[in-house]
């Protein structure tokens, strides 16, 4: 089971204009395996992470969740309907959380289940207790998120995505506009989904929390994967200068 | 010939009933372009040329035009085609798609200014653009356009005075009335004026308890 390719990524390039953004990048992701995405501003880690669900569709490559392509080229209408279908699959959190103002938690949390599986609204509310207990903030149902703490916002987006039942998940460095005393409850939570085995993939600039939760770190550079490995051997051991610099900054913070 | 309010009281029930048609024609136009200026704003951003163009000069003829003159095409001259409005109606229709297009203006403009990552949650959680708009985008819209659309409201509050004209019996043309049988145009249009004010009063409370309830969900 878990050597099996979930996720893949193939000769994925992507440009704006004249200036490539991703260069022929490679990357397999297996089922329950949980990989971080690091490198310097700028590299295209984002891009990268928002071409897996067709946020940014790529210039030319492929991307698959086990045997379905993602980036299909279908005619536009049966293309929407297709990446409405697998975006289900797969769950996404923000820098930025994106939850939606003007519905509470629960009705941010039901909206697409009710929208997209039908489900009956006892149903629905129950699939919210369950993911807001999940991420502990049961007593939070009924508030806006204008209500709650940045953090607090974040665990709502997790539990959001999560009631969704996707099957990998994705993490556009979700802590980064957090107060630094909120990103713990964050990590702590996905951590968690980390021992749930949830198939994940992260951009993070948090080489602690990268070395101890992913199996798998990717340095990024100018569009293309410097190198990538076990978080061992990137952090402890890397091969490559660039890889170094890049670490020499960020682990000395 | 002084002043003399004593004649107000025995045309109370007369300018009641022209209140009632002044709210009820207010209520029926204001939903009319609260929800006509929601459909135009979508045409207008979404909708296929062969929609956004006949709505662009329609969009035209209601902001260029006075509003009298509306009314009077809708009541009078639609006869001539075959549609042969109640006054009421023709006041309802006439009022509430002029008013729609302002309306339709800010909804465009606080539709487009809702976040990009609003878009991005919702169609990554698998919601199709139609359903982004309808759940996540419009609403937010709307709300934020409350205080504007509520200004519009009120003038249009005040603007149905004018469908009068057209002979639906609201609270100017039952003034008018008293008015010719009285020959008091002081105190009846004086009366009318408070009225207007009680109703407006009451308007801007219920937009500003609106307001309110809105707040935390923005
Ligand atoms: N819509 C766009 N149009 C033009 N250029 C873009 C666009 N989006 C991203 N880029 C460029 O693509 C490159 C990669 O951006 P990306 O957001 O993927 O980087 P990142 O690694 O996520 O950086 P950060 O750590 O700052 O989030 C950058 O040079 C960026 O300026
Ligand atoms: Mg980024």
């Amino acid at each position: 089971m878990s050597d099996q390719a979930f996720v893949t990524i193939k000769n994925a390039a992507k440009s704006y204009g004249t200036l490539e953004v991703l260069k022929d990048i490679n990357l397999t992701v297996q089922r329950g395996q949980i990989v971080a995405i690091i490198g310097p501003s700028g590299s295209g880690k984002s891009t990268l992470l928002r071409a897996i669900n067709e946020l940014d569709p790529l210039t030319s490559g492929e991307v698959w969740l086990e045997d379905v392509q993602i980036n299909k080229k279908l005619p536009h209408r049966q293309y929407e309907a297709h990446v409405n279908q697998v975006r289900q699959d797969i769950g996404m959190v923000f820098q930025h959380f994106n939850l939606f103002p003007h519905l509470t938690v629960r009705g941010n949390i039901t909206l697409a289940p009710r929208m997209l599986k039908g489900l009956s609204e006892a149903d629905a509310n129950k699939l919210a207790e369950e993911q807001l207990a999940k991420v502990g903030l049961s007593e939070k149902i009924d508030e806006y998120p204008s209500r709650l703490s940045g953090g607090q916002k974040q665990r709502v987006a997790i539990a959001r995505a999560l009631a969704m039942k996707p099957k990998v998940m994705l993490f556009d460095e979700a802590t980064s506009a957090l107060d630094p005393e909120l990103v713990e409850e964050v990590n702590l939570v996905m951590k968690q989904l980390a021992e749930e085995h949830m198939t994940m993939i992260i951009v993070t600039h948090e080489m602690d929390f990268a070395a101890s939760v992913c199996d798998r770190v990717l340095f990024m550079d100018q569009g293309v994967v410097v190198e990538e490995g076990p978080p061992s051997v990137i952090f402890q051991n890397p091969e490559n200068e660039r890889t170094r610099n890049f670490l020499r900054k960020h682990l000395s913070r | 010939m002084g002043l003399d309010f004593s004649v107000v009281p025995g045309f109370f029930g007369v300018l009641l009933m022209g209140a009632g048609w002044t709210v009820a024609i207010t209520v029926c136009a204001g939903l009319l372009s609260f929800f006509g200026g929601i459909v135009f704003a979508v045409v207008a951003l979404y909708g296929h040329w062969s929609l956004r163009w006949p709505f662009r000069g329609f969009a035209f003829l209601f902001m260029g035009t006075p509003l009298l003159l509306q009314l009077f095409l809708i009541y009078f001259g639609l006869i001539q085609i075959g549609i042969d409005l109640p006054a009421f109606v023709a006041g309802v229709i006439g009022l509430g798609l002029h008013f729609a297009v302002y309306n339709s203006e800010l909804i465009q403009a606080s539709i487009l200014a809702v976040d990009k990552g609003q878009y991005e949650g919702a169609r990554t959680l698998g919601l199709s653009r139609g359903q982004t708009l309808r759940k996540v985008v419009i609403p937010q819209a709307v709300r934020a356009v409350v205080p504007p659309m509520g200004n519009n409201m009120i003038a249009l509050l005040k603007d149905s005075a004018l469908v009068s004209v057209i002979g639906v019996m609201e609270l100017t043309l039952a003034a008018q009335q008293a008015i010719s049988r009285t020959y008091r145009p002081f105190e009846f249009y004086l009366a009318a004026a408070f009225c207007y004010y009680i109703v407006n009063l009451a308007l801007e409370a219920g937009l500003r308890r609106l307001e309110r309830r809105i707040a935390a969900s923005r």
